[in-house]
């Protein structure tokens, strides 16, 4: 028997009777995430219903010395939850339930299968709502947005995954359950955890903020001539001191996908558009909105058009969060990369993908962030094409390596996963690397979660130091100080 | 602020070891430092290095010399010093809060940073700054002021440090709408007891590429690695800013100047306090008009307390003056904050923090004036209603402090899953209590410290658990 097959024998003896697959057809459709070039088929998947379940299973995992990746709803762009072939997958799918929501205490907890949407769903009729807003949130898992710091259009003004999350359960690599809580005191291990992508454990039950939803929301959609028209209005936009809820920017090519795929309906003949939407107290609202109207027509916008309703609004919306989708209608295949760039860079760096486009012979549909200077290149090509996939690839790593050049970041949202563990030393030295993984094997010695992700080499993390000197036992358990 | 390259202002007779690259084994330098291995190691890193005196002790504990880097490779070197010869490094930077935390354990080295004062980096289009560690706080508002933009954190004494800021991580009133120092930090570097330097996020304000360490070393009191520089995320300053200050418990006749109360016989004739609030607050919080910051002054549990808000923005006076119809007959819309605000409470040598959630806090309330009645201590209150963080100064005898402490932590620990932490005490009172309560994943935290600084050489013994 192979060690796998040992520990399959003992998971089925904590799991119930349906929820360790073994069945080789039901695995292949766990190879991937929403990453597909990366692929392996899990050793087993776990269907756990508790917190209990998912410690029994990683006890397991570390007496067997077998690896195990957690994974939600699988729609990673990074390979984060690639399985291993060697290993144990755990699917957090059956933990779903909302545990409790305290409207007075603006606070929800939920299981780590509980989709984004579906909180905001669960509290909008009091009026509230749960403000990160990946685009994939009506399937996205809260666990997996934990563990990539998920953003969305509107962490320009609200912040990311990491902002909303006060607690944490988790199951720590070694099988200890375990609470994290920003209101502790001690190390913010809280903070650490969220964006770890798997690596120091599994979270089982997560503890939301919630936040009132805004009185007003106006979306404006300014289209340009182009992008440098367009830019010039977000700085303006900055600098007079607005913090917009969104700022999201399209260019000539993701318009004219958007259009093809679902008749957006973007002024005709626009180089650029950008969507701003302004929320909160609707006095506040008021007067932003006519400042940003201004700067759009003072940058050269050539129509604007506005949004009260949320009909209006999800129109304006339409062809920005179809864009990814759209840009199979112009292309057979596509890369979808994510970088950042401090915002003033913009025109540098979208200057420096016109010139690689040029050298490789190769179209790049960009979409953007624009307020966070966060970049979605759309770096598309045709496999019946010889070699273009090929030089899609690296017009692709060198838009990142043009993000890194001007001080940027290799990713924004879709995290770092097994995609870009190679690109981590291009913004790292070894010393940033080696500190970060003093981290993990604080988590996790023996490396078994997910491992080969996040980092490029893995660490061997030797013994724990574990000797401290001088420190009498009941300042250990905290009852007394030393003086 | 410390000018770049003056001397330490509390002694500049006492530098006995001069930057620069050649001046570190000048025979006069050597000699002054005592005669041992340790202090040559370190006047050999050619760091500024002098004994310590009476105004370096750390919660009473006398280090042997200062060190005055003034750069990442400079604090590098030190703790290099220090590694080698087993010295113990505690780091500081404007010395407001050295005395919180329990006192170390050994302490031989204090690492002043009040040299690293410079400003790195400001791109103003790109909301974002980069720092020393030891910028003050009032000089980094007021480069920032100069571009119409702020770093959200209240600026509280002077003379404040980003370092200690951050390693303090204490929050503000504005934490509310705005969040606290982890919430504003998007990259730090960092110096590990062995010398090593380390950077994690960026320069970015959305970037998820590797560990934030930055959030682990914002709070952690120096016991992990000495902070060199933060960069942070800014915001342009609001067009106006408009408070909104009522009292609660006190008859609406006598409040013409509701909150000019220093040296005023306070009224005792008071309603329930806590239940007026437990109406006032969530009608303020939930309203549409987003205040930035809801806070309470309590200055004496058996007398009123004032309530100030905050609203911040183009229509901050419209919004104000909405508010003011939530607060009662003596709510008064002003320019300027009351003087309270934003500061700790007097005294403060006894000083606890109690964070809960916030619809708890308003139940948990009527506890605090019980426990002040039980103990015979005086508590002196103030904080954040809306962000459910209260910072309590204490008068009392060691054992009054020690009961209300117990009597509190019951209640919040107990009933509403809430925190009191005792963030500095003197040493009598300090001997009978637990500093940081209940702390939920102190296994994991012992880990990360002895992976972090196996050999406890930094502010060892400050932290909880004895950290
Ligand atoms: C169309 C589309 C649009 C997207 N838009 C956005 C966007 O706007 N913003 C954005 O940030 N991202 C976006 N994403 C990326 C993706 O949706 C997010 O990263 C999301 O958070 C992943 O959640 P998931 O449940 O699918 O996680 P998975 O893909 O299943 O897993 C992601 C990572 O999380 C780990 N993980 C999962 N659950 C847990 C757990 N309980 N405990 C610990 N680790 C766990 C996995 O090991 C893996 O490393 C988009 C993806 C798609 C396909
Ligand atoms: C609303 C509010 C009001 C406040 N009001 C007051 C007040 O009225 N009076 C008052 O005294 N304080 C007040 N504070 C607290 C004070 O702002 C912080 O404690 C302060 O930031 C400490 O800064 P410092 O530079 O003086 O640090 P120090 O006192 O020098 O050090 C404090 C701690 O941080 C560690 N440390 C310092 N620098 C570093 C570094 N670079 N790397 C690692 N560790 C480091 C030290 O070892 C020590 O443990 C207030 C805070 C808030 C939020």
């Amino acid at each position: 028997m192979s060690v796998l097959e040992r520990l399959t024998a003992r998971l089925t003896a904590v799991l119930p009777p349906d929820a360790v697959v073994t069945d080789p057809v039901r695995l292949r459709t766990y190879e991937c995430d929403g990453l597909t070039v990366h692929r392996a088929t899990p050793g087993v998947v776990v269907l756990p219903e508790t917190t209990e379940q998912v410690a029994a299973v990683v006890r397991l995992c570390r007496e067997h010395g077998v690896p195990f990746v957690a994974r939600g709803s699988g729609t990673g762009l990074s390979g984060g939850a690639l399985p291993r072939a060697d290993g144990v997958l755990v699917v957090t799918s059956r933990m779903r339930r909302i545990v409790e929501i305290d409207i007075p205490g603006r606070r929800a907890v939920v299981e780590p299968g509980v989709t984004n949407l579906a909180i905001t769903e669960a509290v909008r009729d009091q009026g509230y709502y749960y403000a990160p807003d990946p685009s994939s949130q009506q399937i996205c898992s809260i666990g997996g947005n934990v563990a990539e710091n998920s953003g969305g259009a509107h962490c320009l003004k609200y912040g990311f995954t990491v902002n909303h999350v006060l607690a944490a359960e988790i199951v720590t690599p070694d099988g200890d359950v375990v609470e994290l809580s920003a209101g502790d005191p001690g190390y913010d291990l809280l903070g650490a955890f969220v964006g770890s992508e798997g690596t120091l454990g599994i979270a089982t039950k997560i503890t939301v903020r919630l936040s009132r939803a805004p009185e007003a929301v106006t979306t404006l959609l300014a289209a340009f001539t182009g992008i440098e028209a367009g830019g010039r209005a977000v700085s303006a936009i900055i600098a007079a001191g607005v913090v917009p809820a969104a700022i999201e920017m399209m260019d000539a090519l993701a318009i004219e996908a958007a259009e093809a795929a679902v008749r957006c309906g973007y002024p005709a003949g626009a180089g650029a558009v950008l969507v701003v939407e302004l929320d909160g107290p609707r006095a506040e609202v008021e007067h932003q909105f006519a400042a940003v109207e201004r700067i759009c027509r003072d940058s050269g916008a050539f129509e604007i058009r506005t949004a009260a309703s949320a009909e209006e609004r999800a129109a304006i919306w339409k062809g920005r969060k179809s864009a990814f989708a759209a840009v199979g209608r112009i292309s057979p295949a596509y890369i979808v990369q994510d970088g950042v760039v401090p915002r003033t860079a913009l025109p540098r760096v979208l200057a420096g993908i016109d010139r690689l486009q040029e050298e490789y012979g190769i179209r790049v549909a960009n979409v953007f962030h624009a307020g966070d200077g966060n970049l979605h290149p759309l770096v598309l090509f045709d496999d019946a094409v010889p070699g273009e996939r090929e030089r899609a690839e690296i017009v692709s790593g060198r838009i990142l390596d043009l993000c890194v050049e001007h001080g940027g970041s290799i990713t924004g949202e879709h995290g770092v996963g097994v995609d870009k563990a190679r690109y981590m030393p291009r913004m790292f030295t070894e010393d940033d690397l080696g500190t970060m993984q003093l981290l993990r094997c604080a988590f996790d010695p023996e490396g078994l979660a997910n491992p080969g992700k996040v980092f490029p080499t893995p660490r061997l993390c030797g013994e724990a130091p574990g000797v401290r000197t001088g420190v009498h036992p009941l300042v250990e358990a905290g009852l007394a100080e030393q003086f | 602020m410390h000018g770049e390259g003056t001397p330490d202002p509390l002694d500049p007779s006492a530098v006995t070891s001069h930057p620069g690259p050649d001046a570190g084994d000048t025979p006069g330098a050597r000699s002054a430092l005592e005669p041992s291995g340790a202090g040559d190691a370190l006047a050999a890193t050619g760091v500024t290095v002098r004994e310590a005196g009476d105004g370096d002790e750390v919660a009473g504990v006398r280090p042997r010399w200062v060190a005055l880097p003034e750069s990442a490779e400079e604090i590098a070197a030190v703790l290099r010093a220090c590694a080698a010869h087993d010295l113990a490094a505690v780091a500081t930077g404007g010395r407001t809060k050295l005395h919180w935390a329990a006192p170390p354990e050994r302490c031989d080295v204090l690492v002043d940073l009040g040299r690293m004062n410079r400003v790195l980096e400001h791109t103003p289009g790109d909301l974002v700054v980069r720092v020393q560690a030891g910028v003050t706080a009032e000089a980094l508002a007021s480069a920032l002021a100069a571009e119409n933009q702020e770093l959200a954190l209240d600026v509280p004494v002077p003379g404040t440090t980003v370092g200690g800021l951050l390693a303090t991580g204490i929050a503000g009133p504005r934490g509310f709408r705005h969040g606290t120092a982890r919430d504003l930090l998007i990259g730090i570097t960092v110096v590990l007891a062995d010398g090593t330097i380390a950077r994690s996020g960026g320069k970015v304000v959305k970037n998820v590429a590797g560990y934030d360490l930055g959030k682990l070393f914002t709070g952690s009191y120096g016991t992990l690695g000495i902070i060199a520089d933060a960069t942070f995320r800014l915001r342009p300053l609001p067009a106006a800013r408009a408070w909104v200050t009522a009292s609660v418990g006190r008859p609406v006749t006598e409040t013409a100047t509701p909150y000019a109360y220093e040296g005023q016989t306070l009224d005792t004739t008071s309603t329930d306090v806590a239940a007026a609030l437990r109406a006032m607050v969530p009608a303020i919080t939930e309203s549409p008009l987003e205040p930035s910051a809801v806070e309470v002054d309590w200055p004496d549990v058996d007398g009123p307390c004032w309530v100030a808000v905050l609203v911040e923005g183009s229509a901050a006076a419209e919004r104000a003056k909405a508010l003011s119809a939530l607060m009662g007959g003596t709510a008064e819309v002003s320019e300027q904050p009351p003087p309270w605000w934003g500061r700790l409470p007097e005294p403060d040598d006894t000083l606890l923090e109690l964070r809960v959630g916030a619809s708890s806090l308003l139940h948990l309330l009527p506890a605090l004036r019980d426990a002040a009645h039980a103990s015979g201590a005086h508590p002196v209150i103030r904080g954040s209603l809306a962000a459910g963080i209260l910072h309590i100064g204490l008068r009392g005898t060691p054992g009054e402090v020690a009961g209300f402490v117990g009597l509190v932590r019951d209640d919040a620990e107990g009933t509403y899953d809430g925190r009191v932490v005792v963030l500095c005490a003197p040493v009598e009172a300090a001997r009978r209590l637990d500093r940081w309560g209940r702390v939920g994943a102190l296994p994991l935290m012992r880990r990360v410290k002895e992976r972090f600084d196996p050999g406890r050489r930094l502010s060892p013994g400050r932290f909880v658990g004895g950290i």
